[in-house]
């Protein structure tokens, strides 16, 4: 009776789409929820880079020659020139944490004798004064602001060579290799871990809910056999953490240009052929069903949904352990590696997304996990029909 | 008239967790629910399964209904072994007990086709026969409405409909009119004298006993899980009521009076 596999099968989806607020915390939410917080990152990201140049700061000067004021203008400091007299006026006003955030003292004729100093002679170089307040924010900024500012027109003066000035690009990685190293190293465990997310929201509600609420026991005394329970509601579960899976990757990927902006090359998705594609959908597909019959045998043992919870979270850890070693350095070449469910995963996206693709560890992956849910269909199917694990009070 | 259904030393045991010994407060870790119990029952006839509290109802009927196995001894349900051929048992028969509950997303009438598809019930018989059992127990009128907005009583005549998708000769219901007011539970035994009517089986587990003799014709007496008395209601009454026959049964089983 087939037809018990698909009855299931139907009416696990048709539960999961009937019930809104599952529908959208599990697919709409992720994918919104993600790319809301990378774009917040994103911008935050930018914003910590950018100076704040809208806002002028004022600092006092003695003996500014012109071409220095000049070039604190166009870093936006308003420069206030004052006599030698006034040096202790000023210093109040700085150390008052005031509108004044620094003074800054050069030396009589600093131009001159800072072009005359020669090393070899010796002599004290002529000394740049800047008094600031370490208490006020504002003025820490402009220390530093002017610290650099004088770091550079020293080593302008002195310039006997420089490195990479000109508009050539000297980075000769390609856009699609650098979109070889982001995607391989980010996406592999992302992956898994948006996976794993929608693989939990639902199994634990379809197999510890159903316990918890005694729907089970209604299916479970009707003739349909076991083991198509177990296949229809696996199925079906896949069928909606691919879709929460599916939410969270769109959302990742979508949020890749803002969190990248940063970056001279252009990140694309673009670079990997509809083959590439084909290959990490079968990838990930036997992962889900592989993540989907771990959570259903561990949802199995519990009573309740809250017991389930607690139960996936080691689980989790788990698999998050065999992401994240997955994740370090290139693909593994021994075959041996493909052999191992959800490790195997990831090593397959590593290679897929740095464009090494090995046709014979993919197959060996999908092989396995494909394995690997079948034994844990057969497991669930055992639990189905073990009255201590179904009706344990 | 032939016996339908076999009990035959029918004996199940549960294992006491640490929390529920503590719960019971006992150091018993092993609890017989029920020892060596038989009985038959005939095609055609109600049949009644009393007891006090505890006494071990419910878990024969969840064996005969294949969904907890007996430690020792069987059953058979329509010729069909409990033990060894349980998918067979359960397409014979309908079961019903409040351990049983339906899903809260969906409607009755979605149900209703669920369960008949799981029973591999045509459509057009399945359709003939939602009609017939919605009007019986009035669910045409929430027949949309999901599960979890019934009240007790509808979700009640909502699973016995569902019980019955696929026609079942052997009905076990354990205490049909619990949490039902008169009203409904006279919906609900009238229903199950319609049934022997038509010529099915019912076996009740029940501790009212004024229900026991209004609606059966042959009862057993379940105490600590054993069976002190068999036979036709008559037989057992002996000349008093149920009742009072039940407490002497009882006191003489307990070795003094109630
Ligand atoms: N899963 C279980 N684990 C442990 N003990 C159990 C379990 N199920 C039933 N029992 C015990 O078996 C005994 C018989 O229980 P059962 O439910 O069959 O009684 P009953 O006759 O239906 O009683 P009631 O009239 O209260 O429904 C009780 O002592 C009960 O505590
Ligand atoms: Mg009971």
């Amino acid at each position: 009776m087939k037809s018990t596999v698909f009855t299931i099968f139907k009416k696990e989806l048709k539960r999961f789409f009937s019930d809104k607020r599952m529908a959208v915390t599990t697919i709409l939410l992720p994918g919104l929820m993600i790319f809301v917080m990378y774009n917040f990152m994103g911008s935050a990201i930018s914003n910590i880079a950018n100076v704040d140049e809208n806002q002028s700061v004022y600092i006092s000067a003695v003996n500014i020659p012109e071409s220095m004021e000049a070039v604190f203008s166009q870093w936006g400091i308003e420069t206030d020139i004052i006599s030698e007299n006034d040096i202790q006026t000023a210093k109040d006003a700085v150390s008052a944490g005031g509108d004044i955030s620094a003074l800054v003292i050069f030396p009589e004729n600093f131009e001159k004798s800072a072009a005359e100093y020669d090393v070899s002679e010796g002599g004290k170089a002529p000394n740049i004064e800047i008094y600031y307040n370490s208490a006020d924010t504002a003025s820490l900024t402009v220390y530093s602001m002017l610290t650099e500012i004088f770091d550079s027109y020293e080593s302008s003066m002195a310039n006997k060579f420089d490195i990479n000035n000109s508009d050539t690009d000297y980075d000769l990685s390609s856009d699609r290799d650098i979109t070889a190293t982001v995607f391989s190293t980010l996406l592999p465990l992302l992956m898994l871990v948006f996976l794993y997310s929608g693989c939990m929201a639902v199994g634990i509600e379809s197999i510890a809910g159903e316990k918890e609420r005694g729907t089970i026991a209604t299916l479970l005394v009707t003739p349909a056999k076991r083991s198509h329970i177990a296949v229809g509601k696996i199925g079906a579960l896949a069928i909606i953490a691919l879709l929460s899976g599916a939410s969270s990757a769109i959302g990742t990927l979508s949020s890749l240009p803002k969190l990248m902006a940063g970056a001279a090359q252009e990140i694309s998705g673009s670079f990997y052929t509809a083959s590439d594609y084909i290959l990490l959908a079968l990838v990930i597909l036997s992962t889900v069903l592989v993540l989907i019959t771990i959570i259903s045998i561990v949802s199995a043992f519990a009573k309740t949904v809250k017991e389930a919870q607690s139960y996936v979270l080691p689980v989790m850890i788990i698999v998050m352990l065999a992401g994240i070693t997955g994740m370090f350095g290139e693909a593994k070449t021994e075959i041996f590696y493909y052999m191992i469910p959800i490790y195997n995963s990831v090593q397959s996206m590593v290679g897929i997304f740095s464009f090494n693709i090995s046709y014979a560890h993919i197959a060996v992956t999908v092989g396995a996990n494909i394995i690997a849910a079948g034994i844990g269909v057969f497991i669930l199917t055992r639990l189905f029909g073990s009255e201590r694990v179904m009706f344990s009070k | 008239m032939g016996v339908i259904l076999r009990a035959e030393n029918l004996t199940k045991t549960f294992k006491l967790s640490a929390k529920q010994q503590k719960i019971e407060k006992t150091n018993v870790k092993i609890r017989t629910a029920v020892k060596n119990l038989s009985f038959s029952v005939n095609e055609g006839e109600i049949f009644g399964l009393l007891g006090p509290n505890g006494a071990g109802k419910t878990t024969t009927l969840r064996m005969l209904a294949t969904l907890i196995k007996p430690d020792s001894g069987d059953g058979t349900v329509d010729g069909a072994s409990i033990v060894r051929e349980p998918e067979k048992v359960r397409s014979r028969i309908g079961f019903l007990t409040s351990e049983l509950k339906l899903e809260d997303f969906f409607t009755p009438n979605y149900l209703y086709d669920f369960f008949s598809e799981l029973h591999g019930v045509p459509a057009d018989v399945r359709n003939d026969r939602k009609k017939r059992l919605f009007s019986t127990f009035g669910i045409g009128e929430f027949a949309e409405v999901k599960v979890g907005e019934l009240s007790t009583g509808m979700k009640q005549k909502a699973s016995l409909a569902i019980a019955l998708v696929h026609d079942p000769s052997v009905i076990i219901f354990d205490e049909p009119t619990n949490g039902l007011d008169v009203i409904t539970a006279k919906v609900v035994t009238d229903f199950l004298e319609e049934l022997k009517k038509e010529g099915k089986t019912v076996i009740v587990s029940t501790h009212i006993f004024s229900l026991a003799e209004k609606l059966c014709d042959r009862v057993g007496i379940i105490i600590q899980g054993e069976m002190a008395a068999l036979g036709t209601l008559e037989q057992v009454q002996g000349g008093k009521s149920l009742e009072d026959s039940f407490f002497d049964i009882y006191s003489e089983r307990m070795g003094g009076s109630v």
